[in-house]
């Protein structure tokens, strides 16, 4: 896909990435062998026709090729942009055993963006309300899915969100140049046009109980909170002046705004030379945003090699080509301080891989020497923990690995009425595992309802 | 949006504001705090809920104009609203029957304890409030202290109202000469420590509430962490109220320090610059 020169974008928050043209989506599509057993749906977590959006483009119905699309997944422009294609739908590419899979993640995201660019409204299909209401707690990937889809079978779904604005992660952690505020605003007034009402700065659990949602009459609750809460090493240091835990950093710039400081409130600190502590793509989106910010020189500091890195491919490539500097086998174990108690220096442990552990990846191991690295600033992002606030207001709900909501396949935890979906269920993962597990629960809400109305029938 | 119900100055830019917030008024305990933002380019910042009806429907907020947010919200009168304003956030205080209760308020850190004296009492506890400040126009809610308290002392740095001197020093006397079974201290940071290592060696429960920088406040970002006993903890979800003798102050208060420049730029700029609309949609 085109991105703009990487020495420009290192110096601005517009995106990245700028998508297809017509005419190169066309040649793109026609690649496309049509499979009668096509593996890139096998690989979506949310099932999409991607043969059939495909052909549609191939025969440049793009208007046609987003309806196909909306049928599986409420926000392809979002996915487009932030799925890891390469482990998916591309992945799975028959094409890509000999060479280039299909870019099926810029093909969708060709689509959503075509629709908006040539001012086509989307009919939005209404169906008869059925007078149920549905509680979706979280906006985020999850919760808009479950929305979406309970909304389009006729449901009265309210969503509640903690913040002053809708989006969850999409909003406060994913930046700007990889996903424009504009684009998570528009899915969002798409989620509207269905119906669905949107209450803010309200933290289920302390403005609202969950048993007081459904004393209002809600019949059933999906929990799409994500696993908002920061995982530190706990090393020396790390409460020194100018450590950030990703998450604040990511929030203070992308949902207040403090790159804008002071004609918005809240400000940032711009630091000379940051270490980024992290493999992950909210490593890669703190390196790049720090750049951004003004800093110098950007380290990437990760404990294993580039192979065994979650993040993203295009987002490591991307960080590469603006000037980030790779630090791996970097293990680190002290922050120093200066005597002011700001940050002055990191050091790290060399390490070596070994054989690999239970996540499959090769364990990496000290290899007995170390390094300081000289920066004044580092950024953790180091992984999410289970946000407590409203898990632990809910009496009984069955809970694993310190916080998580234990649920069945279909998504309904050990409390009847009670649905759970996303990172807050499964651990830290993807924004589209998230929508397929709001996939599935919307269907195991519409279920379980639909079953309460038969026994009251009886 | 909030709308604000009433306003007062209770002190030299010492303000108390009642906001409509009906959900947020009926769960409201004492401890609890708030984040609010102002308006669309507002910083988002914690205030301790000072007193609620939950008849009503309403809160109270009591804040010092120290910063540009709270001169910002200073200069809103009744009738006109606050764009967000999330909660209750916070651990409760725990409340039950303890016996002798001193509560010691520095300044505005008054706001904070009146609710828990209003929870003191209906567990039927006895309580002694101390208000202290620089000088006697600095002390908020003298009345409403002794509807509720016991007894409530005053002093002040220069004697202009109550004893002269510190409130750790009419502390002092009353662990001495009475059974005190807990202290709860809340306002300026090295009054709070001041707090701390007096009752440490009388061997006397004491709780402080923290106030570090918070951006959301509800355990997501981790900018409010503090060190209890040597382990980091989130003012926000864990907190804000924390056993007084295993806070690391140092830290704190070095934590808090972090973006004094930007603080002033901000303030700068305020200052200078006639607002053109936006602080009031």
């Amino acid at each position: 896909m085109r991105a703009r020169d990487p020495k420009i974008r290192n110096k601005d928050f517009k995106e990245v990435s700028l998508g297809l043209t017509e005419k190169q989506a066309v040649k793109e599509a026609s690649r496309c062998l049509q499979c009668k057993k096509p593996k890139c749906v096998e690989g979506c977590p949310v099932e999409i026709d991607i043969p059939g959006f495909i052909s549609a483009l191939r025969d440049s119905d793009f208007s046609g090729a987003l309806h196909v699309i909306r049928k599986y997944n409420m926000l392809p422009a979002i996915c487009g942009r932030v799925c890891p294609q390469e482990n998916q739908c591309q992945g799975r590419c028959i094409l890509g055993r000999k060479k280039t899979p299909i870019s099926i993640g810029a093909l969708e995201r060709f689509s959503a963006d075509y629709a908006v660019k040539k001012g086509n409204t989307e009919k939005t299909p209404k169906k008869k309300p059925n007078g149920h209401k549905v509680a979706v707690i979280g906006s985020g990937p999850a919760g808009l899915t479950v929305a979406a889809d309970l909304a389009r079978l006729g449901y009265d779904i309210t969503i509640f969100e903690a913040l002053h604005k809708p989006g969850g992660v999409l909003v406060y952690g994913i930046p700007e140049f990889r996903l424009p505020k504009k684009i998570i605003a528009r899915e969002i007034e798409y989620v509207k046009s269905l119906g669905v009402k949107i209450k803010l700065n309200w933290v289920v659990g302390r403005t609202q109980t969950v048993d007081e949602l459904f004393e209002e009459g809600f019949k059933a609750v999906f929990i799409g909170v994500g696993a908002g809460s920061p995982r530190y090493m706990s090393i020396p240091g790390e409460n020194l002046n100018n450590v950030y835990f990703a998450a604040e950093f990511l929030t203070r710039v992308n949902l207040m705004k403090a790159e804008q400081f002071p004609k918005y409130d809240t400000p940032v600190k711009k630091a000379k030379k940051v270490a980024v502590i992290g493999g992950g793509n909210v490593a890669m989106d703190a390196a790049r945003t720090a750049l951004r910010l003004g800093a110098k020189k950007v380290y990437i500091v990760y404990r294993r090699t580039e192979n065994e890195m979650p993040t993203r491919l295009e987002e490591l490539e991307h960080a590469k080509e603006e000037g980030i500097i790779c630090k791996f086998l970097s293990n680190p174990k002290e922050i120093i301080g200066d005597d002011k108690g700001y940050v002055k220096a990191m050091i790290c442990d060399e390490m070596k891989l070994c054989e690999p552990d239970e996540s499959g990846r090769r364990r990496p191991e000290c290899s007995g020497k170390e390094f300081t690295l000289d920066v004044d600033q580092v950024i953790m992002a180091v992984g999410q923990a289970s946000n407590p606030i409203l898990v632990k207001s809910i009496k009984g709900l069955k809970l694993w690995g310190g916080g998580y909501i234990k649920i069945d396949e279909d998504g309904s935890s050990n409390i009847p009425g009670i649905f759970a979906g996303g990172d807050i269920a499964t651990g830290a993962a993807t924004v589209i595992s998230a929508m397929g597990a709001g996939k599935r629960a919307a269907r195991a809400i519409h279920t379980y309802i639909s079953s309460l109305k038969k026994v009251r029938k009886r | 949006m909030y709308k604000i119900i009433k306003k007062e100055t209770v002190a030299p830019q010492v303000v108390a504001i009642e906001v409509d917030a009906p959900y947020i008024a009926r769960h409201h305990q004492a401890g609890n705090f708030v984040v609010l933002r102002i308006n669309e380019r507002g910083e988002r910042i914690p205030l301790t809920i000072a007193d609620s009806d939950a008849k009503k429907g309403t809160i109270t907020l009591l804040f010092q104009k120290i910063g540009k947010t709270t001169e910002a919200l200073g200069k809103l009168n009744a009738g006109k609203a606050i764009r967000d304003i999330a909660g209750p956030l916070g651990h409760a205080t725990p409340i039950k029957k303890y016996g002798h209760c001193v509560l010691v308020g520095g300044g505005i850190g008054a706001a904070t304890l009146f609710p828990i004296l209003k929870a003191l009492k209906t567990e039927k506890n006895k309580v002694t409030t101390i208000l202290g400040a620089r000088e006697q126009k600095l002390i908020v809610w003298e009345d409403r202290f002794k509807e509720y308290s016991d007894e409530v002392l005053v002093t002040t740095d220069d004697g202009s109202s109550g004893r002269k001197g510190l409130v750790t020093e009419a502390l002092k006397e009353i662990i001495e000469s009475s059974k005190v079974k807990i202290v709860i201290a809340v306002g300026p940071i090295r009054m709070m420590q001041a707090v701390s290592e007096l009752t440490r060696p009388y061997g006397v429960k004491t709780i402080v509430s923290l106030n570090p920088v918070m951006v959301e406040g509800t355990g997501m970002c981790g900018a409010c962490r503090v060190n209890i006993a040597g382990k980091t903890k989130f003012a926000c979800v864990e907190g804000p109220e924390f056993d007084a003798h295993e806070v690391d102050f140092e830290e704190l208060v070095n934590r808090l320090g972090f973006y004094r420049e930007e603080e002033a730029e901000a303030m700068k700029a305020f200052k200078k610059k006639k607002c053109k609309g936006h602080c009031k949609k």
